[in-house]
């Protein structure tokens, strides 16, 4: 049917320039009334400052001080996250999986974009990017050396591709150099990409 | 067989350096632009009104003309969805598209409230169901993952089984227990739950004899995608 084949490509009326082509469908939404302002400005609000790498860096750092956590968020985070309010949209079901001497852990989603918000956030561009979805399941060793992460020659690496709505959070391990250290300070050493699995735990810059 | 879709880009070959020197600086920002922002919020907002589920979305983006989905950026790729959406589910019109402007209308019954956002995005949408059938595969277990066109519901729909790892030799992890199935949830042909697995494919297998020996994918598959191996 070409008039539905059309309704499949509206957004070629859209304007041309990006800015305004999301103008103009939110000038569209707010005056049906299908849609308000005041709740996509709470939306991004929420995204922008309160939902973040923080969230799942205090997660890490409990497992790195609390072995009975770390225990149960390996075997279900599901629930434990669940009791902590953590299994939000893009979190309804979560795996920990963890680095160890023998395995190293890199989380991508090669269809779209799936990655763990209500524990990292909204995801980065390099992230969602076609050379990551593209290149992390071929040569996930290459891509970790341009991320300067050199897996121990005795590590395997096992790429996670979130093919469902499972959504995957890498437990690095914790620096040696690290050891002493409280969970609110080890916090400060969990990095985002770390719990991707495309970074190392970093000293806090002081 | 069907054409592999611009989405489903996994292990095609690409010397792209995914993060340059430049895009680094700038990294830690959420939003790039205040529209990427808007983008999102329309994209959740849009889909608070109830007309179409997550997988339908996320088909609505896959089925952008391949031109598009190549050189649109990841929010313009969301906004022509939601656009799509829209339009085909009859919230809006092509006209009102068109002109960039509608009449003002009374808020609609489902319209999401600035006051309950922070709720509805801490309860999510969770998708696993409890079903009778108890799943066909143990951990272990030897399975081969089925070719594309094998899990579609609909010609050309959507699947979640990504083409590098079609037609390749797995082995089950652990089952998830059921979960809702995309292929037909995406076409709004009913949940369809069924047992959803963690497979592990040998990088030997996806990538031939120079992949590093232990190193693997795990993907998530249901039950569908799957085949036994004799």
């Amino acid at each position: 049917m070409p008039h539905e084949h059309d309704d499949n490509n509206a957004h070629t009326l859209l304007p041309s320039e990006p800015a305004l082509r999301v103008r103009a469908l939110e000038t569209i939404l707010t005056r049906k009334g299908l849609v308000s302002a005041e709740t996509l400005t709470e939306i991004i609000d929420i995204y922008a400052h309160k939902i973040g790498p923080h969230i799942g860096a205090k997660i890490v750092a409990r497992a790195w001080t609390d072995p009975d956590f770390k225990q149960a968020l390996l075997t279900n985070a599901e629930t434990v996250l669940g009791e902590m309010g953590l299994a939000g949209r893009q979190g309804e079901h979560v795996q920990v999986v963890e680095n160890t001497a023998d395995i190293h852990n890199m989380v991508v989603c090669t269809l779209c974009s799936c990655y763990p918000w209500p524990l990292l956030g909204i995801p980065p561009s390099w992230y969602k990017s076609d050379a990551y979805r593209k290149r992390a399941v071929r040569e996930p060793r290459t891509v970790l050396a341009e991320f300067g992460m050199m897996p121990h020659p005795s590590q395997s690496v096992r790429v996670w591709d979130s093919t469902a709505e499972m959504r995957y959070l890498v437990l690095p391990m914790m620096p040696a150099a690290a050891a002493g250290c409280d969970a609110e300070a080890l916090a400060q050493w969990v990095t985002r990409d770390s719990m991707i699995g495309t970074g190392s735990p970093k000293a806090p810059q002081i | 067989m069907s054409q592999q879709k611009p989405h489903d880009m996994g292990g095609i070959p690409d010397d792209t350096i995914i993060i340059s020197a430049e895009s680094r600086e700038d990294e830690e920002q959420v939003f790039h632009q205040p529209w990427h922002a808007r983008a999102l919020a329309i994209t959740l907002a849009a889909g608070a009104l109830g007309k179409w589920n997550l997988d339908a979305s996320r088909f609505a983006r896959e089925c952008l003309p391949a031109d598009d989905y190549k050189q649109f950026s990841y929010y313009e790729k969301w906004l022509a969805g939601v656009c799509n959406l829209l339009v085909t589910h009859k919230l809006i019109s092509r006209d009102e598209v068109a002109a960039g402007t509608a009449e003002s209308a009374a808020p609609h019954d489902r319209m999401l409230k600035p006051e309950i956002v922070s709720a509805v995005l801490a309860s999510g949408g969770p998708v696993r169901r409890d079903i009778a059938q108890k799943p066909k595969f143990e951990a272990g277990t030897a399975v081969r993952t089925k070719q594309i066109s094998d899990t579609l519901l609909v010609p050309d729909g959507h699947t979640r089984l990504p083409a590098y790892a079609a037609g390749k030799q797995a082995v089950i992890r652990a089952c998830h227990g059921a979960h809702i199935l995309p292929n037909a949830h995406a076409h709004f042909r009913g949940e369809a739950p069924e047992p959803l697995y963690q497979i592990a494919i040998s990088a030997a297998e996806l990538w031939g004899e120079n992949a590093v020996a232990g190193d693997e994918v795990i993907l998530d598959c249901w039950e569908s995608y799957l085949e036994a191996v004799r």
